[in-house]
């Protein structure tokens, strides 16, 4: 009701990603990512503690994540981290003020600087190695 | 002496070349009709529009006030991309109406609808109090202790290099499409938005300003600056290329130690 | 009680801890790729490295980054959602609280693996 009066576009509207270009897709990715990734933290810190109850406990724990699904996790997660680092450090220098563009007049048709390409090749760079990094992964998990 | 090139004389073809037909043709506009204060209801009324190449979205609406259904509630006013007035979503993302060609849409369907994030008043006019609210917020003028109005103090000198600072954050025209596009503000009502922010910039870097301090501590609360996550939806929908994102990154510069 | 932090030491701390955690996550990851995955997964292999004090320091130093920046974010996210007095209280003590709970129960794993106390 609240959100109807206010024409508010709510969880919907804000995890969109396909309007308004590549950032907000990597905005999109990069909060996907981080829950993802703070999900697997609370799993492993869990998973780990089962080494106090010996080795057994410690050996059907792992059991239960070498498995070709728990691998399959594994590589997402690995493709989650690496895209969340190299977005990150990216946003990290962009919200320090560098390498969004100089402010100047602006002349039509008003591309707005902030959205360069210098920004679009980060985003695109951190997609590939995240992929790389699930590949090179994947092969080490499903190769053992 | 200043010495004048007069171009070279060219031949004019007699018999110029006839401007390009532009062929009428019909829409379909989509309008979403509601009205909060009498019900939740929303209801697209659909209207079969004459255009030509040139039309606008908004000539088509007042072709719809004027032939077809004159209760269709629109706010508008400049024709011109000047007043911030006419807002609104077209096909799905915020737009001039005034600004936005039927013809580079691409579609013979085109839906209108309120922007998004503001509260309806009826059909596509939507109130701005808030925004107008949280742009007082940011002190939107020169705080300085000397005026240039009294007598015996120095007028401000400004370089185009310092204008240039600021410049293009002053060409604002607080249409609230960048509101409309933020993901923070999808959600978040309390967040100042693009539009503030960036206008909390445009007057920090004015070299007359000396209100540095206030607008920072401003902008530097749970609902404030840090909500900026850097989408760039904001810029990527504003028709006057006042960047918004860039003016937020800049501030946050501020405050993170980057800027003096 | 109530807390006051400004936003932007908060979110200097989320830039630092990610900043930290990159650099150290990367040494966690490489010590598991010095020998075959499996056979660093290995009982033994794992009680070594906690047994390891500068290793298992390491541990401790990635848990507390990485959940105060995990916890940070996922703050930051559910203030967006919903506003409201008593909610970011909720969401700002609950998330320092979650973040206090998941360092005492990861503390605990190495600090009584490292002990020998399993």
């Amino acid at each position: 009701m609240a959100e109807r009066l206010s024409n508010r576009e709510g969880i919907k509207g804000m995890a969109n990603p396909t309007r308004y270009g590549m950032e907000r897709f990597a905005y999109w990715l990069q909060r996907i990512s981080g829950l993802g990734l703070l999900a697997y933290l609370i799993g492993h810190i869990y998973e780990t503690s089962t080494i106090l109850h010996g080795k057994a406990a410690w050996d059907s724990m792992l059991s239960l994540t070498e498995t070709p699904g728990g691998h399959l996790v594994l590589v997402l997660v690995i493709g989650m981290c690496v895209f969340h680092t190299g977005n990150g450090i990216r946003l990290m220098i962009s919200e320090g003020g560098k390498g969004v563009g100089k402010p100047g007049q602006p002349e039509y048709p008003y591309r707005a600087l902030s959205l360069n390409s210098k920004q679009r090749l980060c985003i695109w760079v951190s997609i590939a190695l995240a992929a790389l990094a699930m590949m090179y992964g994947a092969g080490v998990l499903f190769g053992d | 002496m200043a010495t004048v090139t007069v171009p070279e004389e060219k031949k004019i073809d007699s018999t110029p070349a006839a401007p390009e037909e532009s062929k009428p043709k019909t829409i379909t506009l989509r309008i979403s009709r509601s009205n909060p204060s009498e019900n939740l209801e929303t209801k697209f009324d659909e209207f079969k529009v004459p255009v030509q190449k040139w039309t606008t979205v908004l000539e088509a609406i007042l072709y719809v006030k004027s032939n077809l259904d004159h209760s269709v509630a629109v706010r508008y006013s400049c024709r011109q991309a000047s007043c911030g007035s006419c807002g609104m979503k077209i096909n799905g993302k915020p737009r001039l109406a005034c600004y936005t060609k039927i013809s580079e849409l691409d579609s013979n369907v085109i839906t209108i609808e309120p922007m998004n994030n503001f509260p309806i008043i009826r059909d596509l006019a939507v109130n701005f109090d808030q925004l107008i609210s949280t742009h007082k917020k940011m002190k939107p003028y020169i705080i300085n202790e000397e005026s240039e109005v009294q007598p015996g103090t120095k007028e401000f000198i400004q370089t185009p290099k310092d204008l240039e600072k600021f410049l293009q954050f002053s060409y604002c025209i607080k249409c609230g499409l960048c509101n409309s596009a933020c993901p923070t503000m999808a959600t978040d009502e309390s967040f100042i938005g693009p539009q503030g922010l960036a206008q909390a910039y445009r007057y920090t870097a004015d070299n007359r300003d000396q209100g540095k301090k206030d607008r920072l501590k401003i902008v530097d609360q749970s609902h404030g600056i840090w909500r900026c996550h850097f989408a760039g939806s904001c810029s990527n929908v504003c028709p006057k290329g006042v960047d918004p994102a860039m003016a937020i990154q800049l501030l946050r510069g501020y405050l993170l130690g980057f800027r003096k | 009680m109530v807390i006051k932090m400004r936003e932007s030491i908060i979110m200097k701390i989320h830039y630092g801890t990610a900043l930290g955690a990159v650099a150290l996550v990367a040494v966690h990851i490489l010590m598991r790729m010095s020998q075959k995955f499996t056979d660093s997964l290995a009982y033994q292999n794992v009680m070594a490295n906690y047994h390891f004090l500068p290793y298992a320091l390491m541990l401790e130093v990635i848990l507390v980054l990485l959940s105060v920046h995990g916890f940070n974010g996922l703050r930051v996210i559910l203030l967006e959602l919903k506003q409201g007095v008593t909610y970011e209280r909720a969401i700002n003590y609950g998330s320092i609280a979650a973040m206090a709970a998941l360092i005492a129960y990861g503390s605990r794993t190495i600090l009584m693996a490292g002990m020998g106390m399993s």
